[in-house]
């Protein structure tokens, strides 16, 4: 078992299924007694077929999903909460503080710049304007955003510049545990490359990743352990 | 109980009113004077002329007069004008009592739209004529809210009002009944006195009272209470002045009427107060 | 995405409702309505017409008088007081200064009698202020915080576009600096672009001046871009309640099902 000293996130027996109710009360089962740990200094891939339920999965964690039985065990400031059962004001604490989530697509706010949308987090937790819009000029800089993109409001992009916005706002904090699905599905490989280092880097200082490659090179350049979800359908 | 027949009018009571109603009025007019500023509903009658000839200061002085009254008239400052001959006659033909044109022989004063220049002595008793009553009317149609308004002491919107003449004038333009603030409490209308009488209903000796008939309405202010103009730190309430003084007595210190004197155009300022004109008058020629 | 200031998790509730229920004769306008609403928090209540989301909105905020239920706030000198045990005086008060109220059609929220700035400046008079200067330059700097140009100070409402109200009216409640906010409908009625920058405008001013907030609408996209919590509504009740993403992402009552697959897509 993984030593708890080190252990930053502990899924277990997590079960989830949609019920669509105005299709009849139809159940789809995605997955049920799920047991997964994750620890500093990993990078966890999901590894299963299309619809086997990894993104299902990450977002049950990311508090985005409900579940239906289980515990999801975070590390949050020295103890561990169950993301399955806690409140939205803490599930809102917890995203601000200590989970950090890159999602397939960009939500998009009308009149938002670019590097208004990376530098929020930063200022969500008390970092100065100046500071947090440096950090966030890096981070685009580091994905090669064009500088004239900075300030336009994204919603004219293209699919890769978007993810590239979206991996520099998930990137800019130094959340202890890190959520990424299919952070390089948009990417050409120069930024895939420039994605891989920004996660060798997170996981040098002790994070814990989770996250979803497509891409088998970049998966094989970044996963220290894979997690195979085959199988675990409802019966 | 003295009848007006012997003032020489037959058929009416003392000062007109019977005496229920004098009772009811006195009660109402108590009850203002205990709670200075507060508009008191009362029972307005009928009297023997139309509303907004001052029906409601001819109540409130019908049930105040006694006999040993003297009672002096002024409309605009002027003891000469038809109004105030008319009022002062109806109460020397149905009180009997004696009247006077000066103000310091007076004991009942009854006006409308001044204050004479005369400062007021304790033990007099003015009566002003009053059209509407309610200072918050201009911006609160219903009866109903402005009484929850005065109840709470809700008056921040009235310097709403002065803001906008401010903004948009660049000073306050009310020039005559002006809004004031009785013993920190109520916010009062003083009737369409030019506020340049406002500063004499402060800690005035004199009883000052109010009525309005048309709509019905009593309110006081007692002996020395405070009475305080509403305006902002930065434009404080100031009184008007002219650049001549009186053209027949010289007086720089009263309020002064223009008069056109031809077809011309031709006009002079004189005292809007006569009793207070003649009086220096009569200084500066003894 | 969300905007939260930063306060600790166990503060006390700002507002919290137990079983705020409003029925005429036997027709249900809300029924044991549960809320707990915390510090820096906005509360998204959506639902379509005749969802109760609305008579809801007029009971917290004292407009209507609720049938039964408590609504307890919590004061910003830390009391906690229940709404309707207050005095009306108190409540007409803590409506002027600690709350504030934004109407679905602005005009019921302005005076249009009167210019930009004396509608602006008409609370802090009414809370004492007395002098012009500084009232004048007070509202001027929260015509800028709404983006109206200050030029406009003396002009009347009627004649701003409608979204210059509805920025005119979010000044005019926002001036005492309230601790709670309520918001019926803000962008209905508003053009498209118009929403955009009047959402924006909100969301900074929540996040900036820490407000709680309080928001009828019955457009998930308004409730999704403003809302930490969601609480849908549909004939009088509360069906579910939970986390904006999450609500919207994986509803779990039919109803809300229901509304978030029929919404378009652009």
């Amino acid at each position: 078992m993984t030593d708890p000293e080190t252990l930053v996130l502990r899924v277990s027996q997590l079960a989830k299924s949609f019920v669509l109710h105005n299709q009849g009360g139809v159940i789809l089962p995605v997955f049920r007694d799920l047991d997964l740990d994750v620890a500093a200094g990993e990078c966890v891939v999901l590894d299963g077929a299309s619809g086997v339920g990894k993104s299902t999965l990450l977002r049950a964690i990311h508090g985005n999903y409900k579940t239906a039985a289980g515990q999801i065990l975070l590390r949050h400031r020295g103890s561990m909460v169950d993301v399955a059962a806690a409140e939205p004001r803490r599930i809102l604490e917890l995203r601000r503080w200590t989970l950090g989530y890159v999602s397939q697509f960009l939500r998009v706010i009308p009149r938002i710049a670019a590097i208004d949308i990376v530098a929020e987090p930063m200022q969500l937790r008390g970092l100065d304007a100046a500071t947090s819009l440096r950090r966030a000029a890096d981070l685009l800089a580091r994905l090669n955003l064009p500088e004239r993109l900075w300030r336009l409001p994204p919603a004219t992009f293209s699919g890769g510049e978007q993810q590239r916005i979206n991996l520099a706002r998930g990137f800019a904090v130094e959340y202890p545990m890190m959520l990424l699905d299919e952070p390089t599905a948009a990417l050409d490989g120069a930024n895939r490359a420039a994605v891989v280092d920004l996660i060798e880097e997170t996981r040098a200082r002790g994070a814990a990743i989770l996250g979803i490659f497509h891409d088998r090179e970049t998966r094989e350049k970044v996963a220290t352990r894979l997690f195979t979800m085959e199988g675990r359908l409802a019966a | 109980m003295s009848t007006a027949q012997q003032a020489g009018v037959t058929g009416y009571n003392f000062a007109y009113l019977d005496e229920q109603t004098k009772r009811m009025i006195r009660r109402s007019i108590l009850k203002a004077v205990a709670i200075p500023g507060y508009q008191v509903p009362f029972g307005s009658r009928e009297m023997p002329l139309p509303y907004g000839w001052g029906t409601g200061g001819i109540q409130v002085t019908a049930s105040v007069i006694g006999h040993d009254d003297v009672l002096k008239v002024i409309d605009q400052g002027a003891d000469d004008t038809t109004n105030a001959v008319s009022i002062r006659r109806f109460f020397a033909r149905t009180a009997g009592v004696a009247t006077t044109e000066r103000t310091v022989d007076a004991t009942l004063i009854q006006t409308r739209h001044r204050i004479p220049e005369t400062p007021l002595t304790a033990g007099q008793i003015i009566v002003y004529q009053v059209p509407i009553p309610e200072p918050l009317r201009w911006l609160e149609p219903r009866e109903t809210e402005t009484r929850i308004m005065h109840a709470l002491k809700e008056y921040g919107s009235m310097h709403v009002r002065f803001y906008e003449d401010i903004a948009h004038h660049g000073r306050i333009v009310t020039t005559y009944d002006y809004p004031v603030l009785v013993n920190d409490r109520y916010l009062m209308r003083p009737s369409p006195i030019p506020k340049f009488d406002n500063p004499k209903m402060h800690m005035n000796p004199a009883l000052q009272l109010f009525g309005a008939g048309r709509e019905k309405r009593i309110y006081a202010v007692p002996p020395f209470t405070k009475v305080k103009s509403l305006d902002f730190e930065d434009h404080p309430f100031a009184i008007e002045s002219w650049d001549q003084g009186c053209a027949l007595c010289g007086s720089h210190d009263s309020y002064l009427d223009e008069v056109i004197t031809d077809d011309q155009g031709t006009r002079m300022f004189v005292c809007s107060d006569t009793d207070y004109c003649h009086d220096r008058l009569a200084e500066t020629q003894a | 995405m969300s905007a939260l200031s930063a306060t600790p998790i166990d503060d006390l509730p700002v507002l919290s409702v137990r079983g705020l229920t409003k029925l005429y004769g036997t027709r249900v306008g809300c029924r044991d309505v549960d809320i707990e609403l915390w510090p820096g928090e906005v509360l998204g209540v959506v639902g379509e017409s005749g969802s109760g989301k609305t008579t809801l909105l007029d009971c917290l905020s004292a407009r209507l008088t609720p049938s039964a239920g408590t609504i307890h706030y919590q004061r910003r000198d830390g009391r906690v007081v229940e709404l309707f045990e207050l005095s009306e005086p108190a409540r007409r008060t803590l409506l002027r200064t600690e709350w504030g109220v934004v109407r679905q059609n602005p005009r019921d929220g302005l005076r249009l009698d009167v210019s930009a700035g004396a509608n602006v400046g008409e609370r802090l008079m009414a809370i004492g202020a007395r002098h012009y200067g500084d009232i004048r330059r007070e509202a001027v700097s929260w015509l800028g915080k709404v983006e109206i140009d200050g030029d406009r100070v003396d002009d009347r409402p009627t004649a701003f576009s409608g979204g210059m109200q509805q920025r005119l009216q979010i000044a005019r409640n926002l001036v005492t600096n309230p601790r709670l906010v309520f918001m019926d409908e803000p962008t209905g009625g508003l053009d498209v672009s118009v929403q955009a920058r009047l959402l924006d405008l909100i969301r900074g001013l929540v996040a900036n001046l820490g407000l709680s907030a309080i928001i009828v609408t019955h457009d998930l996209a308004v409730a999704r871009l403003l809302a930490h919590r969601l609480m849908v509504m549909r004939g009088g009740v509360v069906v579910e309640t939970g986390l904006t993403d999450q609500v919207l992402d994986d509803p779990q009552h039919a109803y809300t099902q229901l509304l978030v697959s029929s919404i378009l897509q652009v």
